[in-house]
């Protein structure tokens, strides 16, 4: 290795922190791209949403939370899950629907929560996870921990009500709450252009008294000083932020999805603005990381998450008994 | 005959379909509303082809907020128009919980009867298609404890083909649930109404007659219940199904009818039998049956918990031998 810790970045990042940076985008991506493989081959159940592509937002924003902090994610949830330190194996086996699974395969994708690391939960329900934040946030703000809580949220989300009030209660409150809302282009096949009336998500948060901002969502770096500035905000009781992060999604909205609604921008994303490419080139040319860094970290990657899937695979399903458990009473 | 070429084998989701666009032939007051129902047709394809032959003025998509859209809908129906609301999956209809409950639902009685509410909100409802949590509910009680809205759930296509359209021409609201585990199911329909008039919306029909126990079902369990009395048969008992059709208003005389002749009822649906349809079922039943019952009206449903990972599914939806057993433990008593 030949970066060191002392090297930094214009945005005060040190080579441990860039590498660490690095090995959250890879890992989400490789995790995605592994399930859109996995999953054409019928062993997964359920509905799965990937988030490949949008790594840098996760990342970006979670690089600076600990564990004062809470996310609420969406149903295209597994990078907001990584990002936030949920074990990337209980997050496989739990997508295989197994016992061992980070919800005892009772979740499944959209349901992935893992309270312990403040990831307060994946959601089935659009426009479910902004409200929730506002709890959290509220209770940091009364304890004063100096913790924030982010919102993820897509484009179509932000069209929600329960968003909407949510941001709005907030400000009110001048909560210590990021609003990230990913917009990707689309909600399922609704093109965001049309659905959103206003030109940028971002331009709403005026109308909610917070500062809103837009940035590149294939670049780390950008997401990186944005959430940065919110946060550090947040946390000195400035208020809560609206974030809007731009970018494509790589694959159908689900798993399955003919994709009828999008001529193909996806392959010069791929090529020309991917988050991860932009990353390597950056890092490489200034000096920070080398390429064998780099190669080292994709190569760890690539064996943690084949072992997830091997594991997963092997893992035992939940027993029917279990169905019964984690409610109140039974009739 | 001529009455032979107005037959069409369709499947259930093609039954909504034709429906849906006969309804839009014949009024041109009837508006279809939802998320991805225009240019996608719909994420189950039951609006496919109807925006390219109405316009974006009768088929219009909508943002996603499910509350504006009903809310939409309610303005629409009081100036006169027809709407007819998508809801994506049964899950998501929550958000316009309060729109249907405080407002769809209220309207009529608030007027004094003056205002009329003619829309339909359509709901893909129960499980069976491998999805999870907020993709397989059965909410169907909720709304028919609300007084104010009419409640129907279709079993097959030609049931799915005319009650869309009986329910739009309902000048109340009526919340119409689509059994999506059986969308692919296929049926002949009879397209032509002088050919073979159409049950009327709130009739429930019996479906397969028998003598020893009457099977009340809707929706998706109507098929599980006439496979059961199928397998029942090959033991000598002879089983009625009662496809209920009708949630609220219920149609009693059918059910007590039948009860009356068989002196046993189980009831069948996915939703959890706690507070579910069967839970009234059974209170109606015993009251207008009473000097004819020969054992307890039993319940089969889903369990009180949260519906579960696809891969238990099975475990959890009420299938042949769940009905079965029920059979048997009425028989016995
Ligand atoms: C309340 C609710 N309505 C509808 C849906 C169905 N649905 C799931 S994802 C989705 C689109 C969401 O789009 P967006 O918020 O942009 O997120 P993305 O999928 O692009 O990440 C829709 C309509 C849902 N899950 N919940
Ligand atoms: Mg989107």
């Amino acid at each position: 290795m030949t970066a060191t810790a002392t090297v930094r970045t214009q945005e005060g990042l040190s080579a441990d922190k860039l590498r660490d940076a690095y090995r959250m985008m890879r890992t989400i991506r490789e995790f995605e791209e592994r399930l859109h493989t996995e999953f054409a081959t019928g062993e997964i159940p359920g509905f799965v949403h990937l988030y490949a592509g949008e790594e840098a937002s996760a990342t970006g924003v979670c690089t600076h939370l600990d564990e004062r902090d809470t996310i609420a994610s969406t149903h295209r949830g597994h990078g907001h899950c990584i990002a936030k330190g949920v074990d990337v194996k209980g997050m496989m086996a739990e997508i295989y629907g197994k016992a061992t699974g980070t919800c005892h395969g009772k979740g499944g994708s959209m349901h992935i929560a893992d309270l312990a690391k403040g990831m307060l939960g994946a959601n089935g329900i659009v426009g479910g996870g902004p409200p929730l934040i506002c709890g959290t946030a509220l209770a940091a703000k009364i304890q004063g921990t100096g913790g924030v809580s982010v919102a993820f949220f897509g484009d179509g989300a932000s069209n929600q009500g329960t968003t909407l009030e949510a941001m709005n209660l907030a400000s009110v409150w001048n909560l210590p709450a990021i609003f990230v809302a990913e917009n990707n282009g689309y909600a399922e096949s609704t093109a965001s252009t049309w659905s959103v009336a206003a030109d940028d998500i971002a331009d709403r948060a005026s109308g909610f008294g917070m500062p809103g901002v837009i940035v590149d969502g294939f670049d780390f770096f950008a997401v990186h000083e944005a959430a940065g500035e919110a946060i550090a905000r947040a946390r000195a009781g400035g208020g809560p932020t609206l974030i809007e992060v731009k970018f494509t999604r790589y694959f159908g909205h689900f798993e399955g999805d003919q994709q009828t609604y999008r001529a193909d921008e996806v392959a010069r994303a791929r090529e020309e603005l991917d988050c991860l490419k932009r990353f390597r080139a950056r890092v490489t040319e200034t000096g920070e990381l080398s390429a064998d860094d780099l190669d080292a970290i994709d190569a760890e990657i690539g064996q943690l998450v084949e072992e997830s899937v091997v594991e997963a695979k092997a893992a035992p399903l939940p027993t029917e008994a279990d169905l019964l458990t984690d409610v109140y009473i039974n009739y | 005959m001529s009455a032979m070429t107005s037959v069409q084998r369709l499947t259930l989701a093609k039954g909504l379909n034709q429906g849906l666009r006969k309804a839009m032939e014949d009024d041109p007051k009837v508006v279809l509303m939802g998320e991805d129902v225009g240019k996608l047709g719909g994420v189950f394809r039951i609006t496919e082809g109807l925006q390219k032959d109405f316009g974006e003025d009768r088929v219009i998509d909508t943002p996603l907020a499910e509350s504006g859209i009903v809310g939409t809908a309610v303005g629409l129906a009081l100036r006169g128009y027809r709407p007819v609301v998508e809801i994506q999956f049964d899950g998501f209809i929550y958000p316009a919980f309060d729109q249907i409950v405080s407002q769809v639902a209220k309207l009529h009685a608030r007027s004094l009867g003056h205002l009329k509410l003619p829309m339909v909100i359509r709901v893909p409802f129960g499980g069976g298609i491998g999805a999870v949590e907020h993709h397989s509910e059965s909410n169907e009680a909720y709304f028919a404890h609300t007084a104010g809205l009419r409640v129907v759930a279709v079993s097959d296509p030609a049931d799915a083909y005319w009650m869309i359209q009986q329910a739009i021409r309902s000048d109340d609201p009526v919340m119409f649930y689509e059994p999506k585990r059986r969308y692919h199911e296929r049926a002949e329909v009879e397209l032509d109404e002088a050919a073979e008039a159409p049950l009327p919306l709130h009739r429930a029909r019996v479906t397969r007659e028998g003598t020893d126990v009457t099977l009340l079902a809707y929706g998706p369990t109507v098929k599980t219940c006439l496979q059961a009395a199928e397998a029942a048969a090959a033991e000598g008992k002879s089983l009625e199904v009662v496809d209920l059709r009708s949630l609220s208003p219920l149609d009693l005389d059918t059910i007590t009818t039948s009860v009356k002749k068989t002196g046993r009822a189980v009831t069948v649906h996915e939703a959890a039998t706690f507070l579910g349809m069967g839970a009234e079922l059974a209170a109606l039943v015993q009251r207008e049956c009473f000097h004819h019952l020969e054992a307890p009206v039993l319940r089969v449903g889903g369990y009180n918990i949260p519906y579960p990972p696809s891969r238990f599914e099975e475990e959890f939806l009420p299938g042949l031998d769940r009905v079965l057993d029920a059979v048997d433990e009425s028989l016995a008593y």
